[in-house]
């Protein structure tokens, strides 16, 4: 079988394969194709892993150096609006599996409302934050010259906002290049363009929007819920 | 060959499960467990994290390579933690002036 695609590969012989619509002339097979793309998009994902790692070692840093005046800083953040973000972005991570699983099984219209779904919930995540950080500028809780914080450490309260906007912003950041990314590959999944066989860039794409919800499911608690009681 | 498909079944038990979780992590916040607060908090989104990369993320029956890239990656992470914690953990210890 891998020697036969390798042959059809050469000159106008793919074209009359119809069975290799799809698959690139340097792969033996589908599933090596998908595999590749699968193992290159994590490769990125790692890079990601370790971009936001900085971010996070310093927010763990500076927790454990200033552990009351962090504390003292997240009960500033609404809660309520936090869990309901939370919900959001999972529930959009659930629609955009569905939109997946409609590329596997050959059902692109399908893939396109789910996918549409997506970019709805994750719209108004980003509307949310945006309240929230209206309500920071209002609060003069950002860090600056007209940092303003009641607490008995302001300069160390800066160190935590600064961090929250740091993180939740380049989170954010994430989220319009994975609403970019999703409203292209509706357009192209309500084209009929991904086949069970090859939807690798519709499945690439889930993968990078399910690590936008992994990224969050660990900023949530850490920076919303620290010694609520 | 397509790819494997899961029952629909999954992704919503898993989003359940996630569901579950929130709430979980939420409640837990406002119980005092004094310094297992953030031991607890982390370990749920652990454990939520975990269902996404095996579930959502289809590591679960895909070739065994990405594990592989992510423990390595995930290594790499540990080591930045670790030298960041044993060089700000042991500053005192030598008791020079302004360190």
């Amino acid at each position: 079988m891998a020697s036969d695609a390798h042959g059809a590969s050469l000159g106008s012989d793919a074209a009359a394969h119809g069975a290799a619509a799809g698959l690139a002339h340097h792969f033996d097979s589908y599933e090596q194709q998908r595999d590749s793309a699968a193992l290159g998009m994590w490769t990125f994902l790692v890079t990601e892993i370790l971009f936001f790692g900085g971010l996070f070692a310093a927010y763990g840093l500076y927790r454990s150096l200033y552990p009351e005046v962090f504390r003292a800083s997240s009960h500033t953040l609404s809660i309520q609006l936090g869990t309901f973000n939370t919900v959001v972005l999972i529930a959009s991570s659930l629609t955009m599996a569905l939109a997946v699983r409609g590329g596997q099984t050959g059902r692109g219209k399908l893939a396109a409302v789910f996918l549409a779904l997506t970019l709805v919930l994750g719209s108004t995540f980003l509307v949310v934050k945006g309240f929230e950080y209206h309500e920071k500028f209002v609060e003069h809780h950002v860090p600056g010259a007209s940092f303003h914080f009641e607490g008995p450490d302001a300069t160390h309260a800066q160190l935590f906002f600064s961090l929250y906007f740091l993180m939740t912003g380049l989170h954010a950041l994430h989220m319009v290049i994975g609403i970019v990314l999703v409203g292209y590959v509706a357009k192209r999944a309500w084209g009929g363009a991904y086949t069970p066989e090859n939807h690798n860039f519709l499945e690439g794409t889930g993968l990078y929007w399910h690590f936008v919800d992994l990224v969050w499911i660990f900023l949530f608690p850490l920076l919303y819920l620290i010694g609520r009681h | 060959m397509p790819a494997h498909v899961q029952p629909l079944k999954v992704y919503f038990g898993v989003f359940l499960a996630l569901m579950a979780f929130t709430a979980l992590t939420v409640f837990a916040a406002f119980v005092n467990l004094g310094p297992a607060n953030t031991f607890v908090a982390l370990a749920i989104a652990v454990a939520k994290a975990t269902l996404v990369i095996l579930y959502f993320m289809h590591v679960k029956g895909n070739t065994k390579l990405v594990p592989v890239v992510i423990l390595s990656g995930l290594f790499f992470l540990f080591i930045l933690f670790l030298l960041l914690a044993a060089d700000y953990g042991t500053r005192g210890w030598l008791g020079v002036p302004g360190r």
